[in-house]
């Protein structure tokens, strides 16, 4: 029996047409033809030579591909991870060594600041140590008038 | 004198033989790639093969290796849609290339040219189809299997089945109306 004939024939099928109003036989040659195109491309794609070695080949392609592309993206992944990771680590110490700077700038500041008020402190107690008289100075120069008296 | 396992593997080879055509011209009208198909239609007999022990005869061989096709390839897209960022590109040929086979016969140039038309016309109207619309309609108008073994074949029920195919033929039926 051809397909044809099959398809003519088949009363489930006539009834499946005529239930969907398919009494239309635009439609029915149209699948008629629709399955002899799909049944003639099938035959022809089914018996064409196969090139096994090129299929391995392609497949041995893709396999490389997927693998390169993982190891890419692992690559990417684990150089974002430790680039931020180590410019953390950086910005860190940098900051360390920053606040380790100001905090001897700031000692050394206070340190000078320190020296210099010890030298005015010591030039003041100097100055006036020169300038009052010791406390029996007046005395004696009164006992020195009476003897010349 | 054969032993068991002899003939199971003896069976298995005849199976292959008879129905593996018919499986990967169903995989070849749902992909439209001739290469996916082959390699579906591989995947399908190697799964059969592996579970060949398994299989106790309630359906036919033929339902059976069907229903294992359709598996397949429901995961194959599944999978491409999950992989999305992999490839987006598929091998399938276009619906004008798909639509030249049609045997020549004795008609007329003219009559052949409407013809490819008309065949190009339900392919477009197949790709717009819902995965299960587009098996059930392949089923039954490309592989010419009855309702009963489409249903069996898909898990449906008949009514089902039914429905799938009025939706699909309308869709059909429209797409060949609105090129008038």
């Amino acid at each position: 029996m051809s397909s044809m004939n099959q398809f003519d024939g088949g009363r489930e099928e006539q009834k499946d047409l005529a239930g969907a109003g398919a009494q239309d036989a635009e439609l029915e040659q149209a699948l008629k033809d629709f399955r002899l195109t799909v049944h003639a491309w099938s035959e022809a794609a089914y018996n064409r030579p196969r090139r096994v070695e090129a299929g391995l080949r392609r497949r041995a392609f893709r396999t490389w591909r997927l693998a390169a592309g993982w190891a890419l993206g692992c690559a990417l992944v684990v150089g974002g991870v430790s680039g931020g990771v180590y410019e953390r680590h950086h910005a860190m110490e940098v900051a360390k060594i920053r606040a380790a700077q100001e905090a001897e700038h700031q000692r050394q500041m206070a340190a000078q600041k320190a020296a210099e008020e010890e030298e005015a402190l010591a030039r003041v107690d100097s100055d006036v140590s020169r300038e009052v008289p010791s406390a029996m100075e007046p005395l004696a120069q009164l006992m020195g008038d009476e003897g010349t008296r | 004198m054969a032993t068991a396992a002899e003939e199971s593997a003896l069976d298995f080879a005849a199976v292959v033989k008879t129905h593996r055509p018919q499986i990967f011209r169903f995989l070849l009208a749902s992909t439209r790639d001739p290469d996916l198909a082959e390699t579906l239609t591989q995947d399908c007999f190697l799964k059969a093969h592996r579970n060949w022990k398994s299989f106790r005869g309630d359906s036919s061989a033929m339902t059976w290796l069907m229903r294992i096709a359709i598996n397949l390839q429901k995961d194959h897209w599944r999978n491409r849609r999950m992989q999305f960022w992999r490839q987006t590109r598929t091998n399938a040929v276009d619906l004008d290339e798909a639509s030249e086979w049609l045997p020549s016969g004795e008609s007329s140039a003219e009559t052949r040219l409407l013809a490819q038309e008309r065949v190009g016309q339900v392919w477009k109207a197949v790709e717009g189809l819902s995965e299960r619309q587009r098996t059930v309609f392949l089923l039954r108008f490309v592989e010419e299997m009855e309702l009963s073994e489409i249903g069996r074949t898909t898990g449906l029920s008949e009514g089902t089945v039914k429905a799938h195919l009025s939706r699909a033929l309308a869709r059909v039926r429209g797409e060949l109306g609105g090129k008038r």
